[in-house]
């Protein structure tokens, strides 16, 4: 049932022919173009920088793997360009239900206000992402995409990394200045500097079944526990394009997985789900997962993203979200860097922050996982205490775990310069840029999100003035909201989401995330705030 | 004072963790006696005879519901 979405050639390179002395030296080489390989290539390319980036296949598609895209990484895309590409074939949704039994238990809605570019989440099969990423990456001269370029060895210098490089033409060997290791769970690069990847497996089995069929489900992710079809365990159903619906059943740990896969006995469980049997499968099969990190992302020179440095359940959309978020925290870090604008310890803080995203990212999705699969006895009965509660009770309900679905992570970063000021809401520093709708002075709608990629995606002050705005530093972006040159905030939603008063600043990162906030901002503590975020201090 | 229901934790699944958490390593004659004092413990915390009734019948109707399911589906 494995298809092959897209193939790539293999073509050979001058630098094939280039040995001893005389090896090629690249600033960046990324292993791995999954989506968080080609994400940050593109990043990188887009900030000016030429990125070689190696794969060790030739091919994208096969399978059944990320399916929910988030808002923060639709708006990492938008910046990148294929945003809206990614929005125009993903099937859109922001509501989730939980049933227990035949029971809905509660509804809940991920994105429940007005104002936002983009919506909660999109699904999509990973084969389209992964190929309109590929489409974006032609576009862009500065990317050097290698298709069966398949590293072998690593060797450490004191500054690069000598690269030894397997392909059909037999081997060739570069320098890199910095690498980041893209190249998921199984990572060969992980291996070769000798990184442990510990952390905890689950016994429990999990089916999931991609099934072909039109029917009249609303775009609504769908949990179950203990469903009368399925009894005594949990099911999600799920919306992709194409007509395609994701089904994931949990097994029995005992479950032979050679029996199970097998369509015959998979297609009555899901006819009973569905009601009927009038559906094709496009991918069956049996996972059982870990949830662990590796201690340190940085290893010299060599850096791990993605799959590659964490790995987390399925349960809640936070394996290829986190490592997007991965690709935009490293990727104008590196810029920075190669462009001596930042010391090298500006780097240190992707694994800061990262690591601890890593960290909630695997907490969020073990609880969910242990509540759907109890442990041990008293587990299993204060879940069903729980889920009974659940019916008339508020706390019930919130105590329900079907899945805590991925949200961007508040970073505690020596980047970050703390409130002076007193704050009732707003992103603080460490969180995320929040969009909202705004007009601009030719009465055009627009997004904060927009005016930021407008602005070049760097460092940006979002000023919010009657005038009394202070003068941004050289070199970085601003975006008025109010005053004479400003956006208009018709709605008020970004004053509301920023807590603004006339003369608040925020001072943006590169990666969007709120580095420092002001209700009277000084040039001083704008100077220092942005010295402090670029690693100066 | 009536028994609240509303969800009073600001993070719900740290406090089920904590709970889930307790009882890990424990027999389950153990884990009925951690129970026993847990609720005892709470209860007087809350130190109202009213809003323990209330509790004791909302825990009650829930048994109930369960089993009367139960004889449903036989």
């Amino acid at each position: 049932m494995a298809q092959t979405k897209t193939q790539f050639g293999y073509r050979r390179h001058p630098d094939q022919d280039r040995a001893g002395a005389n090896l090629a030296e690249h600033p960046i080489v990324v292993v791995g173009a999954g989506p968080v390989g080609l994400s940050l290539a593109i990043d990188l390319a887009q900030r000016g920088q030429s990125v070689v980036l190696l794969d060790d296949a030739d091919r994208i598609g096969e399978g059944s793997r990320a399916i929910c895209f988030s808002k923060r990484s639709l708006e990492f895309w938008d910046r990148l360009g294929i945003g809206q590409r990614m929005v125009d074939k993903g099937v859109v949704w922001s509501v989730g239900k939980i049933f227990h039994g035949e029971q809905q238990l509660y509804q809940f809605n991920l994105l429940p206000e007005q104002g936002h570019k983009r919506p909660a989440f999109i699904n999509l099969q990973q084969f389209y992402a992964e190929a309109y990423l590929v489409d974006r990456v032609g576009e862009l001269p500065a990317i050097d995409l290698r298709w069966r370029n398949k590293v072998t060895g690593l060797e450490p210098r004191n500054d690069y990394v000598l690269l030894t490089i397997q392909t059909p033409d037999g081997p060739y060997r570069l320098n890199a200045q910095y690498v980041v290791a893209c190249d998921g769970a199984r990572s060969s690069l992980r291996q070769m500097v000798g990184a442990e990847f510990a952390g905890q497996v689950f016994e429990d089995q999990f089916l999931i079944a991609d099934v072909k069929m039109t029917a009249a489900f609303p775009t609504e992710r769908w949990f179950w526990f203990d469903p009368p079809f399925h009894a005594g365990r949990s099911a999600l159903l799920h919306k992709q394009p194409d007509d395609i619906w994701r089904i994931d059943l949990q097994l029995s740990r005992h479950a032979d997985p050679a029996i199970e896969k097998l369509p015959e006995n998979v297609r009555p469980r899901i006819a009973r789900m569905l009601g009927h049997d009038k559906f094709d499968f496009e991918w069956i099969s049996l996972y059982k997962f870990q949830c662990r990190r590796m201690d340190r992302f940085i290893h010299g020179r060599v850096i791990f993203a993605g799959d590659a440095a964490h790995q987390v359940s399925p349960f809640g959309a936070r394996g290829a979200n986190s490592g997007l978020e991965d690709a935009e925290n490293i990727a104008w870090k590196l810029d920075r860097v190669l462009r001596a604008t930042s010391p090298e310890t500006l780097i240190d803080s992707y694994h800061t922050e990262r690591s601890a995203a890593a960290d909630e990212n695997i907490r969020e999705s073990t609880r969910s996982t242990d509540f759907m699969a109890p442990v041990t006895r008293q587990e299993a009965r204060l879940r069903q205490a729980v889920l009974s509660l659940a019916k008339e009770t508020e706390f019930g309900k919130r105590m329900v775990n079907g899945g805590r679905l991925s949200v961007p992570s508040v970073y505690e970063t020596p980047l970050s310069t703390a409130d002076s000021d007193a704050w009732r809401g707003g992103p603080r520093p460490g969180a995320s840029m929040l969009d909202a709708p705004v007009t601009g002075r030719d009465g055009r709608s627009s997004f904060l999100t927009e005016a930021f990629i407008g602005q070049g995606t760097r460092f940006t002050l979002l000023e919010f003035g009657n005038g009394a705005v202070a003068d941004a530093p050289e070199g970085i972006g601003t975006i008025r909201v109010g005053g004479e040159n400003g956006f208009a905030d018709p709605q008020g939603f970004a004053a509301k989401r920023y807590d603004a008063e006339p003369g608040t600043a925020y001072l943006l990162r590169p990666d969007g995330y709120v580095a420092a906030r002001f209700r009277k901002p000084s040039r001083p503590a704008i100077d220092a705030a942005l010295s402090r975020a670029s690693g100066l201090n | 004072m009536t028994l609240s229901t509303a969800s009073n934790f600001a993070k719900p699944d740290d406090a089920f963790r904590a709970i889930v958490e307790a009882h890990r390593g424990l027999s389950d004659e153990q884990s009925a006696d951690l129970d026993a004092a847990l609720v005892l413990v709470l209860a007087n915390h809350i130190g109202d005879i009213a809003v323990l009734h209330e509790a004791i019948a909302l825990a009650k109707r829930r048994m109930l519901d369960a089993s009367q399911q139960q004889q449903q589906q036989q």
